[in-house]
């Protein structure tokens, strides 16, 4: 277990440095005059060469990029080029926010999803129906459009919760519930559908193997083997769609949170990003890439957990 | 009995590399030797793992051949670039076991038939006529062409089979455990229909089975495999009533006949060969 | 599996071909299909004749109409620029679904061409493509188009283009496992064999598989464009010279407290389209999934169902000698149905009449289809999901296990009744250890401690012959061998001391060498503990090594029914005759191959 834990490990590093590698190219390669566009159009010639040797634009790529991971390694993102803030602060602060959002909806999804899949799957019929019709919606319908409607509903008519604004975990729980709690649905109702559907259709999946009719002729009781034997086979590939949707809730995040203005991620990589403030740009990639790396290692070894056979291959 | 043989495999070996750097590829055939006269029906019998599937793969090209050859009509055919091992198309055919994957589900009847002849350039009406000739010859309906494998059962699927491996009417078909996945009965007739086109159109047969007596009911020499060597090769009859092989043995009587009061005399002589290897070993060890 | 049973009749296979071939047309009659198409075509309508049905320019700004109402010029009011939003609307329209499209063709052609290399040619292509994937993956989506949007500006083209190649992971996987599918398919190697090239066997044998799944998966990521592309915008990353309908909404969600009715247009389109696109995908696979299972139901009133328990009675043999074993199990009349989509019954087994008795061994044989497992599930009462006890009782120990509640059954399961399944691979759950799966039974059905199950498990597993009953304890059932499994479930059926064991075809998925040492096994454990023990196979060899009694079926029924013996030498009825017939054992060699000179003399001399 521990060889499989440290070879995954590897493998997660290798990956982040091949894409912050690739991002850094490209994202170089295809900025244009960087000074320029920092100084606009109404800057002299010799202004936009003193700020492109001041940014280190004169060197050659390879040059910076070799700095730059340097850099990086010791925690050195650089920092903003226009607000000169370093890039680890301005991101830092603003992490926990999108995290506690994050994986708030993750908690939250795995619990009802996974109820909501073995209902579906053990009384088939009008639940099943129920479960397929809220997996249909919650697929098609973007969330931040779900964030609109939710804003639109219970913080301007009923006026249940504030519309905008945020309240840190670390201050008060109450408080960060009140907030997060519209944020957390809108995320939340795509990926229950995603996985609500995946758990049902494995543990459907699962029931009509051979091994569940021999432990039931055994003597086990159908709850038993449902409860014991099948969620746990069922729970693999439950497990991937997870992953897959905790890198699409990352995603997701961004745009909520500008909805309900909440100083996560979103308004600095929006920010950024319309300004092409590429080090902070560079510092989101690095963050976000080694936040999937992690998560999926993670699932990797819950999957190792249940299934012997993920442990060999 | 002098003809000249069809099919020579001489010391065959097939590798399949194994997954992973650095591991030792599993050798499936350790230098495997068969000949096949025309006519003839040379059955295959062995258990899974013994490499008879694989040495009938290798023969249709179908396997990694790293030792040895193939040779067909006197040509090494083992090493063939994909093109060349398309011309062997009229020549050597094949049936296969499972009679519910070897047709695509969604071509019809007529569509199956007629692909080894569209290869081979013959025009819509011609084949068309050539397939109606091929139903009947395998006993199937005139009217089967324009439907879906799925509309048949598996012996009448794997008629189909074999009308679509005679379509070019090859000189050799193998036949990789064709009548396995079907019923008592079924089986019977299948096989029957084996004989029937052997005797009336001279093609060989490669026959391949685990089940010694179906084997014996139709090949007229038999080779029996076992971790990917052959351990016995001669006259049918001989081969599946009275083996010398210590294998053979075992496995001729590992399998229960059909009358309580024989298949008790074949428990007790099993008991009986059993012990004997058993010491024979421990002797052998012993030395 | 029998010959002539299961031709279809010219209507049913009439039907079936039309089902096979016009998936297309079909959806046409899927009501759900249907509806989203029709969106779907109005949407594509809409945006192709934009300039036609746009009453004014769309960017056009009017200081005087800043948040008109709806009415007069506005027929749907104008938007915080004063620009017209029907008009606004129609253009965004066509913009957006056009940058889902281009995404989708984009995603489409990269993933679909590198799929099907990958999953036809496999080797190293196929390790660079999982690389390339992780790396896609490793960034959520919407982070990669933030950062490309940062340095290619807000072209809509660009970015839709950079969001296609990051959704053709999609299209690779799909393609890629039908195509690792259908290649190991047998008659792939049928038409490799038969000479047809390669492109060929792609063309006509793979891209025919993977065809309609691309459609289907198209339409899903059409519609996550779509959200895609609206959410850029709605953050005010898109280009403001091209409207689309992010744009709008966004534009709507700054005036939310002075206009909130400006977010509808826009809502709507976007959930409307999203939703058709979502439903018409699941319904075209519905369809799919119907065309390649059973023909379209037809809705036949739900006439009450009666079960079809006539027949014949079985030829039945006289007992050889007084038998005074006392029965143990007697099944009576027993049909068993699984209820169709349109709600009618199939039958399956159609009134079965058997007796086990006390530590006898009963052998049910037939072939494929003949109900004969059917039967022996529903003794367990472990029918498969549609199945259930239409007619008959099943007594056994004083109690109709036929009528009995789940609760009482799971009594009887283990303790009184074990079951030793068919396939042995199949049958242990591969996430614990065969260990653990004897154990639990045991601490459940005897109620002994989990140390002392443990003990006997130890004991069981030497009992059955397994070599190093400790090492097969701590293994999980990948580790072992075919043989040593079905050691492990027979050890497993034993294990709580029952009256009857059920065993489903126990040797049939074997090696006849290990078959025959499973077969000393069963017999040797039978005799120790006197167990009755009623085995379903077909096999006659099977049959003659272990039955005291045998039952014949077909089609459901039993045909014949007595003491092994007397059965193997006179069978009466025509079809257990037409089956020992069809026995090969017994027959003789076919004897060396004559020389072509040689059997023209032999045809000659018979001829004379």
């Amino acid at each position: 277990m521990l060889r499989f834990i440290l070879r995954r490990l590897l493998a997660g590093v290798i990956l982040l440095f091949v894409v912050s590698s690739l991002a850094y190219l490209l994202l170089y390669l295809g900025a244009g005059d960087i000074a320029r566009q920092i100084l606009g159009v109404s800057a002299t010639q010799e202004q936009v060469a003193q700020k492109a040797a001041q940014l280190g634009l004169d060197q050659p790529l390879i040059t910076r990029y070799v700095t730059w991971v340097g850099n990086a390694i010791t925690g050195d993102f650089g920092a903003s080029w226009f607000t000169s803030q370093p890039v680890v602060a301005a991101i830092t602060s603003r992490l926990a926010v999108t995290l506690s959002l994050v994986f708030g909806t993750t908690i939250l999804t795995a619990i009802v999803a996974t109820a909501l899949g073995v209902w579906a799957a053990r009384k088939r019929g009008a639940a099943d129906r129920l479960v397929q019709i809220v997996s249909v919606l919650g697929f098609a319908i973007p969330g931040f459009l779900i964030a609109i409607f939710l804003v639109n509903v219970f913080a301007l008519n009923l006026r249940w919760f504030k519309p905008t604004g945020f309240v840190q975990l670390s201050t008060s729980f109450p408080g960060w519930l009140s907030t997060v709690t519209l944020p957390i649905l809108a995320l939340s109702i795509g990926a229950i559908a995603a996985i609500a559907s995946q758990v049902r259709g494995s543990v459907i999946d699962t029931m009509r193997q051979d091994w569940v009719r021999t432990l039931r002729s055994r003597g086990l009781s159908e709850n038993r083997v449902l409860y014991k034997h099948v969620l746990r086979n069922a729970g693999g590939p439950a497990l991937a769609v997870l992953a897959v949707q905790f890198v699409g809730l990352l995603g997701g995040a961004i745009i909520v949170e500008q909805i309900f203005a909440i100083p996560g991620l979103g308004p600095v990589a929006t920010q950024s990003t319309a300004r092409g403030d590429i080090p902070l740009v560079m510092g989101l990639v690095v963050v976000t890439a080694a936040i999937v790396v992690v998560v999926n290692i993670v699932i990797e070894i819950l999957h190792g957990f249940l299934n012997p056979k993920a442990r060999i291959s | 009995m002098n003809a000249e043989p069809l099919l020579v495999i001489d010391d065959l070996v097939v590798e399949y590399p194994a997954k992973g750097f650095g591991k030792r590829p599993f050798r499936a055939l350790k230098g495997v030797s068969l000949d096949i006269r025309p006519g003839e029906c040379v059955g295959l019998v062995g258990e899974s793992g013994s490499g008879k599937t694989t040495l009938g793969r290798a023969v249709l090209g179908l396997a990694p051949v790293t030792g040895g050859s193939v040779r067909f009509k006197g040509r090494d055919i083992s090493h063939l670039k994909r093109k060349q091992r398309r011309a062997l198309s009229d020549e050597i055919q094949v049936v296969f076991q499972d009679p519910y994957s070897s047709l695509n589900p969604s071509l019809t009847i007529e569509q199956t038939l007629a692909e080894p002849l569209r290869v081979k350039k013959m025009s819509a009406a011609d084949a068309s006529k050539r397939i109606r000739g091929l139903l009947d010859q395998v006993g199937l309906p005139a009217n089967s062409a324009d439907r879906l494998p799925r509309e048949f059962s598996g012996g009448q699927r794997q008629r189909i089979a074999i009308a679509r491996a005679l379509a070019l009417s090859p000189e050799l078909i193998v036949c990789d455990e064709p009548v396995s996945a079907l019923d008592l009965s079924t089986q019977a007739r299948v096989l029957d229909l084996f004989k029937d086109i052997q005797e009336a159109t001279g093609v060989a047969y490669l026959f391949v089975s685990h089940d010694l007596a179906v084997v014996r009911h139709l090949s007229h020499r038999v080779a029996v495999m076992y971790h990917g060597e052959i351990v016995e090769y001669g006259d049918g009859g001989q081969v599946t009533s009275a083996p010398e092989h210590p294998y053979t043995q075992r496995l001729l009587l590992a399998a229960p006949v059909p009358d309580p009061v024989r298949q008790e005399q074949r428990r007790a002589d099993r008991r009986r060969l059993l012990e004997s290897q058993r010491e024979m070993e421990v002797q052998a060890g012993v030395l | 599996m029998s010959e002539s049973a299961s031709t279809p009749t010219p209507a049913v296979a009439t039907e079936l071909r039309a089902a096979r071939s016009h998936v297309g047309r079909r959806i046409l009659r899927n009501p759900t299909g249907l509806v989203a198409l029709i969106v779907l075509t109005v949407m594509v309508l809409l945006a192709v004749f934009a300039d036609l049905l746009a009453p004014m320019d769309p960017s056009k700004a009017n200081i005087q109409d800043v948040l008109a109402p709806a009415g007069g010029a506005h027929p749907l009011g104008a938007d915080s620029a004063g620009r017209d939003v029907l008009s606004r609307l129609l253009f965004a329209t066509r913009f957006s679904i056009a940058g889902a499209l281009w995404a989708v063709l984009i995603a489409a052609v990269i993933g679909v061409t590198s799929g099907l290399i990958a999953g036809y040619y496999q080797k190293w292509f196929e390790s660079v493509s999982v690389w390339v994937i992780s790396i896609i993956q490793a960034l959520p989506g919407i982070v990669v188009l933030l950062a490309a949007r940062a340095v290619v500006g807000p072209s809509i083209w660009l970015i839709m283009a950079v969001f296609g190649v990051i959704l053709s992971p999609a299209f690779y996987r799909l393609t890629y496992t039908a195509v690792v599918g259908v290649r190991n398919e047998l008659f792939i190697d049928a038409a490799r064999v038969a000479g047809v090239g390669d492109a060929s066997i792609i063309g006509r044998h793979i891209l025919s598989v993977v065809r309609a799944p691309i459609i289907i998966q198209a339409a899903l990521l059409a519609g996550i464009g779509i959200a895609v592309q609206s959410g850029l915008d709605f953050l005010g990353l898109g280009d403001t010279n091209v409207p689309t309908w992010g744009q709008m909404l966004s534009d709507a969600f700054s005036r939310m407290y002075q206009a909130p009715i400006l977010l509808i247009w826009p809502s709507l389109a976007i959930a409307l389209t999203s939703i058709s696109l979502v439903l018409f995908g699941n319904a075209l696979r519905d369809e799919l999934e119907r065309a390649a299972g059973k023909p379209k139901k037809r809705r036949r009133g739900t006439a009450a169902y009666v079960p079809d328990a006539s027949g014949d009675a079985p030829v039945t043999h006289d007992e050889e000698r007084a038998d005074d074993r006392a029965t143990l199990l007697q099944v009576d009349g027993l049909v068993v149905g699984y209820d169709q989509p349109d709600g009618g019954v199939k039958q399956v087994v159609n009134g079965v009449s058997l007796t086990v008795r006390k530590g006898e061994v009963h052998g049910l044989i037939g072939e494929s289809g003949s109900g004969k497992t059917q039967t022996a599930w529903s003794i367990l009462r472990l029918l498969p999901a549609g199945g259930r006890i239409v007619a008959g009782t099943v007594s056994f120990d004083g109690k109709d296990l036929a009528h009995l509640s789940e609760n009482a059954m799971v009594k009887i399961r283990g303790r009184r009744i074990a079951y030793i399944p068919q396939e042995p691979m199949s049958n242990l759950d591969p996430s614990f250890t065969i260990g653990s799966q004897l154990v639990e039974p045991m601490t459940v059905t005897l109620g002994i401690s989990k140390a002392e199950a443990k003990e006997r498990a130890l004991a069981l597993l030497g009992r059955v012959g397994l070599p190093d009953p400790k090492k097969t304890f701590d293994s999980y059932p990948h580790e072992v061998s075919g043989g040593q499994a079905q050691r492990v479930l027979i050890a497993g059926a034993v294990s709580c001391e029952a009256d009857l064991i059920i065993a489903d075809e126990p040797t049939t998925a074997l090696d006849v060498t290990v078959q025959a040492d499973i077969l000393d096994l069963l017999r040797a454990l039978q005799s120790d503990l006197h167990v009755a023990v009623l085995i379903v196979t077909h096999n006659f060899g099977v049959v003659a090594d272990l039955c005291d009694r045998v039952s014949v079926m077909q089609n459901g029924r039993i045909v014949e029914t007595g003491p092994a013996r007397s059965i193997f030498r006179n069978p009466r009825h025509p079809y257990t005759r037409s089956l020992f017939d069809a026995i090969l054992e017994d027959g003789a060699a076919r004897g060396p191959l004559a020389h072509a000179a040689d059997r023209n003399t032999i045809t000659e001399r018979s001829a004379r």
